[in-house]
């Protein structure tokens, strides 16, 4: 007879046999996948919690900081241009196409004029304060993206008509104890009345309004001289930002736009590179350890299933497996739990995502490769696991295996 | 030699074929160990020809194992000639050796080596695993070795729900399947009761009388008096009965 050829074993007997020996020990497979759940849903969840987290700054960041815009004199030497900003400058800024809001906003030099809320002086305590006044357009408190506790803004009317109205920062109301408008309280700036029309609840650009008393402009030109706006604030669409930049001077002041300066946001992406990476070190390091854990439950109980199989691999040598077959099974069978760790822990991870992010109001952003590469990264981690205990068991001596296994 | 045995040559009118012995150990020793070396072989010479039903019979210790581990190519002698089929054994790499053992040799076990969370017919299936064979039919082969050995009723029972004789009677249908030149049978009764061995035994009669060649070995003169042949090794010498 010719010398026998290699044993073969077939792909599709491979896995039948590795299935069926999982399938074997339910209980035991379940319990040692645990440790690669665990590991991966770790995983998965703090990569994607890291960049949803990220995006959520960074997009909050993006969102305000780089549709804002700045317009203003420029200093040159010791001198500034303070009249080059035109009043209703915001009129020519909402003509540009790009621009969402626009407005102007000034300082207001009351020559150390005090606030109060009641006109008499009460000797107990403190009723008249140094605020800041400022002035601002119709258009600003969109640019600003003010919202209101109460009241409402001054409109372009009241700068016509240089009413004596005035909106109060959260800060300024509280130190003059406003609280309601519905009953038109008034403040009084020196002796003169201002009816207190709106109070602010926050803003998202030029914070110094939340401590200020903001009169319209035409007020303030009217009864403080207010000579030209000192600055004017745009909003403009995503990605408009450059042009708006470039177009806002020419527009504001078509034949000195070179004595006006543009403050236009900083690239956004350095910022949004160093937050992800410092989560992600943290977080990738946390389920790295999770996974490592994972890999000595996987390699333990690969080991302790071949110490326990000892018969059934004599058995096997002696139906003509070669010791590569017999290593095989052992490494299909570990690298098919590791799979099944990855598959579990990956879709428990995005869960894990998902319901954070709907507790926190956030959108959940997770990179698509990485639930699809985890079932890989369990079955690599399940691979590497019974790496040492698919060796010993193809090591065994049929011989030895029978005997110890009966 | 019992080469007149009315068993013999009965395989399919192969005995006019210049075929080699399904089993030719010349001066076969093997040694364990060096300090100091135990030798559970000793120059054993033993021919089975195709059809030969051989028992060895011996005591505990007295290398009738270790004899059928060499025979079964589970095991290298560390002296002499072992050929099965042809091949000599000493030329054949670790990967022809768990060939040969796949597709020439069938065992029987004393403990059956049943796997138990696997059912009958699965059992039996598993034999044919290593041979690299299609899996069509291996059902059908599987149920037709079952059948033969008259426990086809049991093929979806786990091993835990059958008797001994059962079991070792599932045991020697794994055995069978893919018709191996050689069963080797490691005290096949050793665990079995005398009614379930009398079933057994008696299956092992019919299967020599179809032309089976078989090598048994036992400590039980009563199982080896079964068969055609008989040898009895002591102290890892061979001799043969008349």
């Amino acid at each position: 007879m010719p010398a026998p050829q290699r044993p073969r074993l077939p792909l599709r007997d491979l896995l039948a046999e590795a299935a069926a020996g999982l399938l074997a020990r339910p209980a035991r497979v379940a319990l040692t996948v645990l440790g690669t759940v665990v590991g991966v849903a770790a995983l998965v969840a703090t990569l994607g919690l890291s960049k949803t987290a990220s995006n959520q700054i960074v997009g909050h960041f993006d969102e305000v900081a780089s549709t804002d815009i700045v317009v203003s004199p420029a200093r040159r030497g010791t001198r500034t241009a303070t009249s080059v900003l035109p009043f209703r400058g915001e009129d020519r800024l909402q003509r540009l196409n790009g621009v969402v809001a626009a407005g102007t906003l000034s300082d207001v030099d009351v020559g150390g004029q005090l606030v109060s809320s009641v006109p008499v002086n009460d000797p107990l305590g403190q009723t008249r304060f140094q605020l800041p006044i400022k002035a601002a357009s119709p258009g600003l408190w969109r640019a600003v993206r003010a919202r209101l506790q109460t009241g409402r803004v001054p409109d372009a009317g009241h700068s016509a008509r240089a009413d004596r109205v005035v909106v109060l920062g959260p800060n300024a109301a509280q130190r003059l104890n406003v609280t309601r408008v519905d009953q038109q309280p008034a403040v009084f700036l020196d002796d003169r009345p201002y009816v207190v029309i709106g109070i602010l609840a926050s803003v998202e650009r030029q914070p110094s309004l939340l401590s200020a008393m903001v009169m319209p402009e035409g007020t303030a030109a009217r009864e403080f001289g207010l000579a030209a706006p000192a600055l004017a604030q745009i909003e403009t669409q995503v990605g408009a930002v450059e042009l708006i930049a470039r177009q806002a001077p020419l527009a504001l002041a078509p034949t000195q736009a070179r004595q006006l300066k543009v403050a236009a946001p900083p690239d956004p992406r350095e910022l949004r590179g160093a937050i992800r990476n410092d989560l992600n070190a943290l977080f990738v390091l946390l389920g790295g350890i999770s996974l490592l854990v994972g890999a000595i439950g996987i390699a333990n109980v690969t080991l302790v299933s071949v110490l326990e199989r000892v018969g059934e691999i004599g058995l096997r040598r002696a139906l003509g497996a070669a010791r590569r077959h017999i290593a095989a099974q052992f490494l299909v069978e570990s690298s098919a739990m590791g799979a099944l760790g990855g598959i579990i822990g990956a879709s428990i991870g995005t869960l894990v995502i998902v319901a954070i992010s709907a507790a926190r109001t956030w959108t959940p952003v997770l990179d698509p490769w990485i639930p699809l590469a985890a079932p890989l990264l369990g079955a690599l981690i399940g691979l590497l696991s019974g790496t040492y205990p698919a060796i010993r068991a193809a090591r065994m001596e049929p011989v030895d295996a029978l005997r110890a296994g009966t | 030699m019992d080469r007149d045995h009315p068993h013999r040559r009965r395989d399919r009118g192969l005995a006019l074929l210049p075929r080699s012995p399904v089993v030719a150990l010349h001066g076969v020793s093997r040694t364990y160990g060096a300090d100091p070396p135990v030798q559970a072989l000793r120059g054993v010479e033993l021919v089975v020809e195709r059809g030969d039903a051989i028992a060895i019979v011996g005591p505990s210790g007295s290398g009738k194992s270790t004899l059928l581990n060499i025979v079964g190519c589970l095991d290298r002698p560390t002296g002499g000639r072992c050929e099965i089929d042809g091949n000599d054994v000493s030329q054949l790499s670790e990967d022809e050796l768990s060939a040969l053992r796949g597709r020439l040799l069938g065992f029987v076990f004393q403990t059956f080596n049943l796997l138990a969370h696997r059912t009958v017919i699965e059992n039996v299936m598993l034999s044919e695993v290593y041979r690299g064979e299609p899996r069509e039919g291996r059902r059908e082969r599987a149920l037709a070795a079952l059948e033969r050995v008259g426990v086809a009723d049991r093929a979806d029972f786990l091993p835990v729900k059958l008797s001994g004789g059962e079991q070792q009677r599932v045991a020697i249908a794994r055995a069978l399947t893919g018709s191996p030149s050689l069963l080797l049978c490691d005290e096949p009764t050793g665990n079995l009761d005398s009614a379930n061995t009398a079933a057994v035994l008696e299956l092992f009669e019919g299967l020599v009388a179809d032309g089976m060649t078989m090598l048994l070995i036992t400590h039980d003169d009563a199982v080896a008096a079964r068969m055609p042949r008989r040898t009895s090794i002591i102290d890892g010498r061979l001799r043969e009965h008349g």
